[in-house]
């Protein structure tokens, strides 16, 4: 579905992004772990058109969409959810959810969306009328999923949906996530939380300074030594 | 003294300074810019609607829309060509260019037509009536009728609309704004064209108004209207109507009591103290949101 090719992302003259090759394929969970400035929100960017690649070329579902206006590859199908939710803080919850469908136009579908929303996070079916500045973290995160949800994608880019949250937010997330992409949406999934993060994956790559150095089933990272020790806390 | 009659005209004052106001802050809040050139905008408005009126022969209705929709097309070129280039250029480049676009459109609106002082004709019913003793001209309610009508569609737009929620989401955060589809350019230039059309019917009140219109008309309401986006908070649009309609009063309260000579200090000292005990205006919040 994703075949990312030797890109290299710069910003100005820092080389974020070093040759870096992955792919995802239709139905998986694929997660992206790595540590601080590893280049994991570089990755997404450029994937979501925010960032354009110097070097190498994105086929997603077999045409090129490096480089292309954020609103064309919004369109085919990719939706990205910024590290940090991002969720447009002066207004309610409802108008989030309606932007995220902005570049949809069957307005009977959008209401039915949202009420998909609702039922997916009911939390915000209580706060929908709601600034949703005065959410709490998890709420916003769920926030974040929702308004991308509205755009109806093929593919779902996380960029860390367990920061900041505590353990028990975190588990009720990523059971959402299992259940957007059970019912046919595609992830890739970017995190720090390792643990969690394979224990819902496919597949998984692990990047350091901008290069991917590993890469395997999940199961396969979740035993490798060099994992253990670098994400899972050494045990 | 008259008070209810001195309330309409501060009222009325106010409200072509809250129109003006609300393309400062309109723009403001989109790409944090200062646009130095609105206040030229709103008299190159003003001379749209004399012309229409004097040369076309237009009522004023038809008159004052001719000088949005100029105003709204020479807002969105203004952006297109000296603003958009600047948009990652630092604030003080694009403070420098907003000025010199401003004494562009000033001085080759004189090239063109001379300096000269034009008397705008009286488009409106001059008659007034009573009201609880007061004399009222039905002029001064009409103007203020047309600023409310203005400021109820921009609230509508701003708020029901798809370009104006579009507004709201790329003034509060770009990237994540572009994340949702949206043509972050063509937003802007949609800021500039609603803008500069709300300073241009703003151009044509103040001539109905004033009667005396010429090129650097703009220069001294322009700033009184950045005052008053200042005072309601720069960036936040209610904020707009409510600055402009405070300073409105407050001007007029001071020349009412005889002061008239510090009406346009009045101003001035209003925007010295906001600077120091609220710089973030009437409605604005103190604290900066968190990112
Ligand atoms: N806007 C920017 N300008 C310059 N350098 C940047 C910018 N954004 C990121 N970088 C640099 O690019 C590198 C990769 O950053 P990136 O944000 O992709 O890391 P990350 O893996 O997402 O880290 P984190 O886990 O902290 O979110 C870092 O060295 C960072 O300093
Ligand atoms: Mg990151």
């Amino acid at each position: 579905m994703l075949k990312v090719d030797q890109i290299d992302v710069y910003y100005g003259n820092i080389h974020a992004l070093k040759g870096v090759s992955l792919d995802v394929a239709e139905g998986e969970i694929v997660t992206l772990i790595g540590s601080n400035g590893a280049g994991k929100s570089t990755l997404l960017k450029t994937l979501s058109g925010l960032l354009k690649p110097k070097k190498g070329d994105i086929q997603y579902l077999g045409a090129s969409v490096a480089g292309k206006p954020v609103q064309d590859i919004v369109k085919a199908g990719i939706s990205h959810v910024p590290e940090g939710r991002r969720v447009f803080a002066n207004m309610s919850v409802e108008e989030n959810l309606e932007l995220g469908a902005y570049l949809r136009k069957d307005k009977q579908g959008i209401r039915e969306d949202i009420e998909k929303v609702y039922e997916l996070f009911p939390r915000l079916l209580e706060r929908r009328k709601q600034l949703s500045g005065t959410l709490s973290g998890g709420e916003q995160q769920m926030l974040a999923m929702g308004r991308a949800m509205m755009a109806r994608p093929k593919l779902l880019l996380l960029d860390e949906p367990s920061m900041g949250l505590a353990p028990l937010l975190v588990k009720a997330i990523f059971n959402i996530i299992e259940e957007i992409n059970r019912s046919g949406t595609t992830v890739l999934l970017v995190e720090q939380n390792a643990n969690m993060a394979l224990s819902i994956a496919n597949r998984a790559y692990v990047i350091e300074t901008g290069k991917v150095v590993l890469s395997g089933t999940a199961a396969e990272l979740q035993a490798s030594d060099k994992i253990k020790s670098a994400y899972l806390g050494g045990h | 003294m008259d008070w209810l009659q001195q309330l309409i005209n501060g009222i009325s004052l106010g409200s072509i300074y809250a129109l003006i106001a609300l393309g400062y802050t309109m723009v403001y809040g989109i790409i944090r810019l200062i646009n130095f050139a609105h206040g030229d905008v709103f008299m190159i408005g003003s001379f749209v609607g004399f012309y229409a009126i004097t040369g076309l022969g237009l009522s004023i209705i038809p008159a004052l829309i001719l000088a949005m929709a100029v105003c709204a097309l020479l807002g969105v070129v203004i952006e297109r060509i000296a603003y958009k280039r600047l948009r990652n250029a630092s604030r003080i480049a694009a403070l420098i260019t907003a000025i010199g676009v401003s004494l562009l459109i000033e001085y080759g609106t004189i090239y063109f037509r001379g300096a000269q002082l034009e008397v705008f004709p009286s488009a409106l019913p001059t008659k007034s009536f009573n009201l609880w003793g007061a004399t009222i001209s039905v002029q001064s309610i009409l103007i203020l009728s047309i600023s409310v009508v203005l400021m109820i569609i921009l609230q509508i737009v701003v708020r029901r609309t798809k370009v104006g929620k579009a507004m709201r989401a790329v003034s509060h955060d770009v990237e994540a704004a572009r994340l949702m589809g949206i043509n972050v350019d063509r937003t802007i230039s949609a800021t500039f064209a609603i803008g500069s059309a709300l300073a241009g019917a703003a151009g044509v009140i103040f001539g109905i108004y004033y009667t005396k219109i010429e090129p650097l008309m703009g220069v001294i309401p322009g700033l009184k209207a950045f005052v008053a986006a200042v005072l309601g908070g720069i960036g936040i649009i209610p904020g707009a109507a409510i600055g402009g309609l405070v300073l409105g009063l407050v001007e007029t309260l001071v020349s009412a009591l005889g002061y008239s000579n510090w009406r346009d200090a009045a101003a001035f000292i209003i925007l010295i103290l906001i600077l120091i005990f609220k710089p973030s205006g009437i409605l604005g919040k103190n604290s900066r949101e968190k990112v």
